[in-house]
């Protein structure tokens, strides 16, 4: 349904206006034909004004009805013949009532009837054109809203969905060693449970919307990495670069995250021997560059699968973020060794 | 009795034998074993008489560990990932322990084993109903071999053909052949239906390698393969061929 009604909405003047001026040309014309003022004002107003009816008529009833297919529009152009009918034998009986009029009118306007029903039909199948052309516009508008909606809505779930890749089996085998760990090292335990819980609130708190600087968005993946090396101690090792100005560089949260957990699953999950996962970061041209480099075992893992669905979930946010889908780079230098490179343009 | 625990995570394993050794310091824990490579090894040099397993371990799970474990023992899954519980009873397993688990937890599981132990000889229960599962396997995307003590992994995509041989199945890859003790109908419902197909009673080939069909004999086929082995089709196999090539 279109949002306003054609000739209740903005349009009533116009059409009001249109039909004065109209009902003048009638006036004038009469006039020129021979008749008084008198008879060609009667006989132009009353005419048009039950003519502007008939036309408000079925412009309000296109607000409500409107034809599916084009086959239906044989019916429309019906309506408009019988309404110009009905109105054409509404003013062959009325307008001979008039006061003043002579034999001469009588007689013009029975000559005049084929003019006057040509004209009546125009004008309100004109106008049932435009109605119809405005209400299909206001559904068109509509729709693109509501679309546009729909694709937000999606954007939003999304993104939404991105962030749950904070993997549950994550925090329940995180619970477990700490589990293994009350009894033996209660110490040990306590500082994982403090490690998880910083973690867990620097998720929760993290806004889609609000870029972070890569310096606070690396503290939140140390507390990460810090688990991970609590639960595989022996076998990993971080390393974490980056200069002072690339530090205060942002970026959107969470876009890091997958990135380093698709390093830890397949560098380190799927290892057996010790491991270093290095994030650099890097300004090139007003870019910032964040690297994150893993070895990977090639007798498990062919390299092309290195791609997990964390990073095409990155490679999608990015789509999203900057409508690029350059953005995200993966390489493997070497055959055990794994190489993602995000860049972020800064604002 | 003897037990195996194998877990790639240090505390895990910890855990594991912390909580035997509370309850159940008559279980003797022969080895840890931190991936399933070192699990099949353990299994064979030791025979335990029960395993405790994780599933995602490095190089190959612990679904794919059974799968090369000659004379099984019991086993207990614990592992922090829902989504294998149907899998693993499916494989009849003790028990499935999520991680993290208690110790009351845990003993139900242990216990819910010894009385199995003392109704039936478990070891050889379970391995009959595994093999009888085995004929309902999920897909996956690379088969796991042993060759003496050493395991190969073989992506799916290097799988020229398979062939009945006896109670084993032959796998035909550009290096070399591989035996595998499983039906011909595991590998029929593992590898990939688009990929592969099931052409005679004893041979499934990839499609791919086909470079030519000729007629032999009467009623049959055979196939010649893009490395020149011949394999025979039957004649419902000619026929799925013709569909599924379009010929």
């Amino acid at each position: 349904m279109a949002g306003s009604q054609f000739l209740t909405g903005k349009f009533r003047y116009i059409f009001w206006g249109g039909w004065l001026l109209f009902g003048a040309c009638q006036t004038a014309l009469l006039y020129w034909f021979g008749f008084n003022w008198q008879i060609a004002i009667q006989d132009s107003f009353s005419s048009n004004i039950l003519l502007a009816i008939a036309c408000w008529l079925i412009s309000n009833n296109l607000y409500y009805y409107r034809p599916k297919h084009s086959s239906r529009y044989l019916y429309i152009a019906l309506s408009c013949i019988i309404l110009a009918v009905l109105w054409l034998a509404l003013i062959h009986y009325l307008l001979p009532m008039l006061p003043d009029i002579g034999p001469d009118y009588v007689l013009f306007l029975f000559k005049s009837l084929p003019i006057r029903l040509f004209t009546g039909f125009l004008l309100i199948s004109w106008l049932a054109m435009i109605s119809l052309l405005w209400y299909s516009q206001q559904d068109q508008i509509e729709n693109d809203k509501r679309q546009a909606d729909i694709e937000k809505l999606a954007r939003e779930a999304e993104l939404f969905k991105l962030r749950q890749q904070l993997q549950p089996h994550f925090l329940f085998n995180s619970l477990n060693s700490i589990n293994a760990l009350i009894g033996s090292q209660p110490k040990d335990a306590r500082k994982m449970i403090q490690q998880l819980s910083d973690f867990l609130r620097s998720t929760l708190k993290k806004e889609d919307h609000q870029w972070v600087t890569l310096a606070e968005e690396i503290q939140h993946l140390a507390l990460y990495l810090d688990i991970e090396k609590m639960r595989f101690g022996h076998r990993l090792e971080t390393n974490i670069t980056f200069d002072e100005e690339t530090a205060t560089k942002k970026l959107p949260p969470m876009l890091l995250q997958p990135l380093v957990e698709n390093a830890i699953k397949f560098g380190l999950y799927d290892t057996t021997d010790d491991v270093t996962i290095s994030i650099t970061a890097s300004t090139v041209d007003n870019m910032l560059s964040v690297s994150v480099q893993n070895p990977f075992d090639p007798q498990t893992t062919p390299p092309r699968k290195g791609t997990g669905f964390g990073l095409n979930g990155v490679r999608r946010r990015l789509d999203l973020l900057f409508g690029r889908q350059d953005l995200l780079l993966t390489q493997s230098p070497s055959d055990h060794i794994f190489n993602t490179t995000i860049k972020i343009p800064q604002a | 009795m003897k037990a195996l625990l194998i877990d790639d995570e240090p505390l895990a394993r910890a855990l594991v034998k912390e909580y035997l050794e509370e309850s159940y310091p008559q279980i003797q824990i022969l080895q840890e074993c931190g991936d399933g490579f070192e699990g099949v090894k353990a299994i064979a040099q030791h025979q335990p008489d029960l395993i405790f397993l994780d599933i995602q371990m490095p190089k190959i799970n612990g679904f794919e560990m059974l799968e090369l474990v000659d004379n099984r023992p019991a086993v207990i899954f614990t592992t922090a990932f829902d989504e294998y519980a149907i899998r693993a009873f499916e494989a009849h397993a003790v028990d499935y322990l999520l991680k993290p688990f208690s110790q009351e937890r845990f003993n139900k599981a242990v216990d819910k084993w010894l009385a199995q132990k003392d109704l039936t000889d478990t070891k050889k229960h379970t391995e009959a109903l595994l093999a009888s599962t085995a004929t309902n396997p999920e897909r996956q995307d690379r088969i796991v071999v042993k060759i003496g003590n050493k395991i190969k992994i073989i992506p799916e995509q290097d799988i020229l053909y398979v062939e009945a041989d006896g109670d084993y199945v032959m796998i035909y890859t550009p290096e070399g052949r591989y035996l595998k003790n499983k039906t011909m109908q595991y590998f029929e419902t593992t590898l990939d239906a688009k990929k592969f197909l099931r052409v005679h009673r004893s041979s499934i080939i990839q499609l791919a390698q086909i470079v030519r069909l000729e007629p032999y004999e009467k009623d049959s086929h055979i196939a010649i393969l893009k490395s020149g082995a011949q394999i025979p089709v039957s004649r419902s196999g000619y026929a799925k061929l013709r569909q599924v090539l379009g010929i």
